[in-house]
């Protein structure tokens, strides 16, 4: 008996209807917004990665290494090589957290559950102590960022959030489709046979660990390109970034916008900025705990994230 | 019981800044300092079996059948609420009790002044170590625990009350974090924080010893202290993040900690 | 006959208690076998060494000729050796149309069909048509179509078993190793299923390996018996005369005939 619902894939469509009303809208929007969506797109970057492992069973509790690696290689671009092109920040950022992934990847992969968690906590905090220690990155105050260039010209100060928005919200319309590209794929349908039965995924003749380490190197290079694109727009980097709490957003992030599509993360990133702020403001004091609220009600109201409820919505 | 407990980190803030405040409150009143570490004991247990008793109730109990990474993440949410919830009922001033401390003075170990205090937390460990071996091996409830723990649909079965055990165990581990806090409250200074540092650090020590593995613990325990100090002592630059190199090299040469359980055949 | 799978002298221990010793056992080509043997006898012991599963203290495996004793199960189903589970093993969240493609999805990208620029409708080597229509026929063939949309993890026992034949069978193995298949099923079923896998998998062309409780079915399908007790073979013989074999009697079927 067919369950009758056509589902068809709007997602390319939508996302870059998105990209196309962001880009025309973009120069009337004023700087805090451009700021906040920036920001948004790193933060959406970092956890269309996280999607990906998710989607596996595994929660990954260090993707704030990636994000941080990727920050300070866009920042020592410039500091030792004076380069400020954002396109660049963002590949050589994502390459380096890339190849990073691929070399933890050998031992990772073969951790899943809490062990993979602890993990990978484990060796973003090796990053956050190396670099608290590390005179030369500046220690725990890092060190600022140059202002960005686009393809050689500096933008001027009027422009220069529009362009680096633009550039942004081009490179995760191309890594959201890549994605979700990636995800109809056999290797990437993988992933939730990887989640109930990698017995019986062995047995079909696939390698799972095959598998999640090259989800965890995607999922690196996209974290990495977000970091160096966070670096860019706020101006400053710090270890910071390293630290578990960085990688507590991050899941807080995914756990909001679901595992369902590849828009989901970055809309999920903007609501979260939203109600950042709005906590801090409200009581700088407790904005953890209203966090934390947030993501108990979350859990216990909405366990497949936003995106279900608006599908459900969608669909009745 | 087959959770990870982020909260765990709270409970030992919350031991912590209980058993602060209250000595602190207690010497201000002039009373016995000798007896100041009863009430170091009373006020951390006092404080934290409300909130363990609270949490596990309402929120953990309705959600245990869900995946077990909904509980890790249930448990980050409640450390993030109390997280805050120490700092509006304690504030963001750090807290210092030295007395307990200095109070017991120091002894010569080979030429070198060791605290008496940390002797005695020696101690304590180990009473509560072999406590909870002795409780879990040699006593009806603590076998009962083990059959709940390894299968609680099974135990449920033949009459367990497996909600209670639960409780229980939630509470214990929960007085033994707040326990750890407030004994360590007179070494520190007591500041917002305190749990995230502990957490994480403890997470490292029981995945160093293996999963479920008391021995393994107590090891894993001893060997974080024994690399901490002496890297704080050769190579200060590493003290930060030597633990999560060890941690990840004894991941590598056995995957499942020290002194894992054996795994049930699964075909 | 040509051998298509020789074990010899496969030995296990797991720490006192011995799983496997001195185990040999030539299969020939198109061969049907059935493994029968109380509880803990070693039967899925065996199955499990030489799908890779576990690895013999002593002794080897070749298939074809080919030593496989080291290969993990995944390289050894890719080369065409493919088994079902005593508890089957199923992508319990998944449909099971789902659970099908998945598997289907698993032979294309083996066969370098299903990569990141491949076609999406990529024909299935050994089926010519694309991975929907596969699933389709196979869970047709097996009389799964009815719970095509159900969660695996929701299926009827009987149900289950089959799916899991079924995902053994995605990948036209050339030895099939079936671990209790009809186990869980109703005694009126179980022929029945026996011989509905048994042609669909002869179809094909494969060596049929069966670990079965039930004497009746195995004397029916069974060409020959290979009876386990205590690690190691007691019998190796067909049918009629391993089960009249005195140990046989004695320590698997009963003396009570």
């Amino acid at each position: 008996m067919k369950q009758g619902r056509i589902r068809r894939d709007h997602t390319v469509a939508i996302a870059f209807a998105v990209f196309v009303l962001l880009a025309a809208l973009g120069p009337w929007l004023p700087q805090w917004a451009m700021f906040i969506m920036t920001v948004a797109v790193a933060r959406g970057l970092v956890v269309l990665g996280l999607l990906l492992l998710l989607r596996a069973g595994l929660v990954s509790f260090g993707q704030a290494l990636f994000y941080c690696l990727g920050a300070y290689s866009a920042g020592a671009l410039g500091r030792f090589f004076g380069i400020s092109d954002i396109f660049v920040e963002m590949l050589v950022g994502g390459a380096v957290a890339a190849a990073t992934a691929f070399v933890l990847g050998f031992l990772l992969a073969r951790y899943r559950g809490i062990f993979f968690g602890l993990l990978s906590l484990a060796l973003s905090m090796i990053l956050y102590g190396l670099l608290v220690k590390s005179e030369a990155l500046g220690s725990t105050d890092g060190f600022n960022i140059l202002p960005s260039t686009l393809f050689g010209v500096r933008p001027g100060p009027d422009w220069v959030r529009y362009a680096v928005l633009v550039s942004a919200a081009a490179v995760a319309l191309v890594a959201a489709l890549a994605v979700h590209r990636y995800l109809n794929t056999p290797l990437g349908r993988l992933a939730p046979a990887i989640k109930d039965n990698e017995i019986r995924v062995e047995y079909m003749g696939a390698s799972a660990r095959r598998a999640v380490h090259v989800k965890y190197v995607i999922a690196g290079g996209l974290a990495g390109v977000g970091g160096a694109l966070a670096a860019t727009v706020v101006g400053h980097i710090d270890p910071e970034m390293a630290y578990w709490t960085t990688s507590g957003e991050f899941i807080f992030i995914a756990i909001l916008a679901g595992t369902g599509n590849v828009i989901a993360p970055f809309v999920g990133a903007l609501i979260y900025g939203a109600i950042h702020t709005m906590a801090y403001d409200l009581s700088p004091n407790t904005w953890q705990m209203t966090l934390g609220v947030a993501l108990l009600l979350l859990i216990v109201f909405l366990p497949s994230g936003l995106w279900s409820a608006f599908s459900r919505f969608r669909w009745r | 019981m087959k959770i990870v407990n982020v909260t765990h980190g709270s409970f030992y803030a919350i031991g912590a800044y209980a058993a602060a405040s209250m000595t602190a409150a207690w010497l201000a009143h002039g009373y016995p300092p000798m007896l100041s570490y009863a009430v170091l004991v009373v006020a951390a247990i006092v404080v934290a079996a409300p909130f363990a008793i609270l949490i596990e109730r309402v929120i953990l109990r309705p959600l245990y059948s869900r995946d077990e990474v909904v509980i890790l993440l249930v448990t980050y949410a409640l450390f993030l609420i109390l997280e805050d919830v120490v700092k509006l009922i304690w504030g963001v001033n750090p807290y210092f009790i030295a007395e307990p401390y200095a109070l017991l003075g120091s002894f010569q170990v080979a030429g070198m002044a060791y605290p008496t205090y940390n002797l005695i937390l020696v101690a304590v460990a180990l009473f509560f170590g072999g406590g909870l071996a002795w409780l879990l091996h040699s006593t009806r409830a603590g076998k009962l625990l083990l059959a709940v723990i390894h299968d609680p649909e099974v135990s449920r079965a033949m009459g367990v009350n497996v909600g209670r055990y639960y409780l229980a165990t939630f509470a214990l581990g929960s007085l033994l974090a707040a326990l750890a806090g407030a004994f360590t409250a007179p070494t520190v200074s007591v500041v917002p924080g305190l749990g995230v540092e502990v957490i994480v650090l403890s997470f490292a020590v029981v995945v160093i010893g293996g999963l479920g593995s008391l021995p393994g613990a107590a090891v894993g325990a001893v060997m974080v202290g024994l690399v901490r100090s002496l890297s704080v002592h050769y190579m200060p630059q590493v003290e930060l993040f030597v633990i999560y190199f060890v941690m990840a090299v004894v991941l590598a040469l056995r995957p499942r900690g020290l002194f894992s359980l054996a795994e049930p055949r699964k075909i | 006959m040509a051998i298509i799978l020789d074990a010899r002298s496969l030995c296990k221990a797991f720490g006192a208690v011995t799983a496997a010793s001195e185990v040999s056992a030539a299969i020939e080509k198109d061969s049907i076998v059935g493994l029968i043997g109380t509880n803990g006898a070693g039967k899925t012991t065996f199955i499990n060494i030489v799908t890779g599963y576990l690895k013999p203290d002593r002794g080897s495996i070749a298939y074809e000729g080919r030593d496989i004793t080291r290969l993990p199960p995944r390289d050894i189903t890719r080369l065409g050796i493919c088994r079902s589970f005593q508890i089957p093993q199923l992508y319990g969240s998944l449909s099971v149309f789902d659970n099908m493609l998945i598997g289907i999805g698993i032979v294309l990208r083996n066969a370098g069909l299903a990569g990141y620029f491949s076609r999406r409708d990529a024909l299935v080597p050994g089926y010519g048509e694309p991975a929907e229509a596969v699933a389709e026929r196979i869970l047709g063939r097996f009389g799964l179509l009815e719970y095509r949309d159900r969660n695996a993890q929701v299926l009827p026992g009987g149900a289950r078993k089959l799916l899991d034949i079924a995902l053994a069978m995605v990948a036209r193995p050339r030895i099939l190793l079936l671990d209790e298949p009809t186990s869980g099923v109703s005694a009126q079923e179980k022929f029945g299923i026996m011989q509905m896998v048994l042609e669909a998998v002869r179809a094909e062309g494969a060596t049929v390996l069966f670990v079965e409780h039930d004497m009746e079915v195995v004397s029916r399908f069974a060409q020959r018996v290979l009876a386990f007790y205590d690690g190691r073979i007691i019998a190796d013989a067909p049918p009629q005369a391993a089960l009249a074999h005195p140990e046989v009697r004695r320590y698997v079927v009963g003396t009570r005939a």
